[in-house]
């Protein structure tokens, strides 16, 4: 291993579990653990997962008028309606550019009096200096001692709310704080495998016991960076760097939902992002090609790269895969990536070149699996 | 049996060579999802790259180990692929070939020199 890795508060207790640590974002992560990619997605589909994702960025925007003037600067940088969300509520968002093009995806919370917002790792570090570039009159403090876990499935509930009792309550994302054996979580019901859990924050002097703690249930599981991309995969969730990066846009992206008409045309609070020309524009009229679920016939996976066809022989490529997996609940192989628009209607039969020759595909809904969340 | 580099395995059973990958790669690659095999009948030459393995990780090409003919596939592999990281030596085997030059089986390791190879 790299001497150059970082190492998070649940490193040592990952490779002690037999984790295989790989180098991911800059960080010494597990890609699997003895059970494996496929029992470990599926153990999270059934009972519960275990993920370290303390790579991730954890960042509290404080401003001199609370919550309202942290939200109010951030709505500059990202089209989500902020102003509007709800004490000890969290809502997805993206960080734009000028031309209108992702920089980041992101989670923000309303923490009563300050703002929460967790960022992907091989990004947090340009977050953070664009947040301090762009966020006038906000103090902006990185959160480098604690840790974040993932407790996601459907046995989380039952084994969490004994360690932090009143988290049963809560519904998908909402976010509290709460005083445990492990000092004060910062927990959010929420997560990125499109199961009912929680994410939580704990203190990096904390974590080990605390993870332990959650492992000694016979439900839980811990689960590498495998499962967890074939988890968000099978959800349709995005994976910053793949799926989306500065060359799309959210209308091309399929996020148009967390852009809330507030921050559209003709809404209160219209624009005032960056590219908001371009994401309004497309927003009204549509954009060139859209990101859309695929599914190869047969079990071969279309991967991450794979250039997708209108017809069997011939023609320009009209699109490509960004990820691409087999999907270990659904038992056969998926994939997403961008096609022209034309091509974009579910059910759309198509062709993935692989190896030289062309297989067909179908466009289809996401997500793969259906959602869990408890609303 | 003899072990390539490659981590393929060959063991000789009546007249021609039965082919598969090691317990060892099957480990590291992960779960199998897809294996893609030759067809019976292709003649083929030495690291020619013959199957395609997808795993839950990645795609991997295998290679012919030997020159010859491909007498036989395992077709049980196209409904469960998953017999490869299960019996990796035995119901996981890829395909059975007829060696023009039964030779090219000297210059591989045997067990000892392949777990000292893997070591």
């Amino acid at each position: 291993m790299s001497e150059s890795l970082r190492q998070t508060p649940l490193t040592a207790l990952n490779a002690e579990l037999g984790g295989k640590m790989v180098g991911f974002a800059g960080y010494e992560m597990p890609v699997q653990f003895p059970l494996g990619v496929m029992k470990e997605h599926l153990h999270t589909r059934a009972r519960a997962g275990l993920f370290d994702v303390s790579h991730m960025g954890q960042v509290i925007v404080r401003h001199a008028d609370g919550y309202s003037g942290a939200a109010a600067a951030m709505e500059t940088l990202v089209p989500v309606n902020l102003l509007g969300l709800g004490d000890k509520r969290q809502r997805y968002g993206f960080f734009t550019n000028d031309a209108g093009g992702i920089m980041d995806d992101l989670m923000i919370a309303h923490r009563g009096d300050e703002m929460f917002v967790v960022v992907n790792a091989a990004c947090k570090a340009d977050d953070i200096a664009h947040m301090r570039a762009g966020l006038e009159g906000c103090e902006i403090e990185e959160i480098t001692d604690r840790a974040l876990l993932a407790l996601q499935g459907p046995a989380a509930e039952a084994v969490l709310e004994p360690i932090a009792p009143g988290c049963d309550i809560m519904k998908f994302m909402d976010v509290g704080l709460f005083s445990s054996d492990y000092g004060v979580l910062w927990i959010s019901r929420s997560g990125y495998t499109g199961e009912d859990g929680y994410e939580i924050s704990v203190h990096a002097t904390h974590a080990e016991a605390l993870a332990r703690a959650l492992l000694a249930h016979d439900d839980v599981e811990p689960i590498g960076l495998g499962a967890r991309d074939s988890l968000r995969l099978e959800a349709g969730l995005c994976l910053y760097g793949n799926d989306i990066d500065i060359a799309t846009s959210p209308v091309e992206a399929a996020l148009t939902w967390a852009i809330q008409k507030v921050r559209r045309t003709g809404g209160e609070r219209a624009g005032g992002f960056p590219g908001a020309a371009r994401i309004l524009h497309e927003l009204d009229n549509g954009a060139t090609r859209k990101r859309v679920g695929l599914r190869p016939d047969g079990r071969a996976p279309m991967r991450e790269g794979t250039e997708l066809f209108a017809e069997a022989e011939g023609g320009e490529a009209i699109g490509h895969i960004t990820s691409g997996a087999f999907g270990p609940t659904i038992q056969g192989p998926m994939s997403m990536g961008y096609v022209s628009i034309d091509m974009a209607a579910s059910g759309t039969r198509i062709f993935g070149e692989v190896r030289g020759k062309r297989h067909p595909v179908q466009v289809a809904d996401m997500p793969f699996t259906p959602a869990t969340f408890k609303r | 049996m003899k072990f390539t580099e490659e981590h393929e395995w060959l063991r000789e059973e009546d007249g021609v060579i039965v082919v598969g990958i090691t317990e060892h790669a099957s480990e590291q690659l992960g779960d199998i999802v897809f294996v893609e095999l030759p067809e019976v009948g292709t003649e083929v030459t030495k690291d020619d790259e013959i199957i395609v393995i997808e795993s839950v990780k990645a795609a991997s090409d295998i290679l012919a180990p030997i020159d010859g003919v491909i007498v036989e596939v395992n077709e049980a592999l196209a409904d469960e692929p998953s017999k490869v990281n299960e019996d990796a030596i035995g119901d996981g085997w890829f395909f059975k070939i007829k060696a023009s030059d039964p030779s090219q089986m000297d210059d591989y390791m045997d067990e000892a020199a392949y777990q000292t190879f893997i070591a």
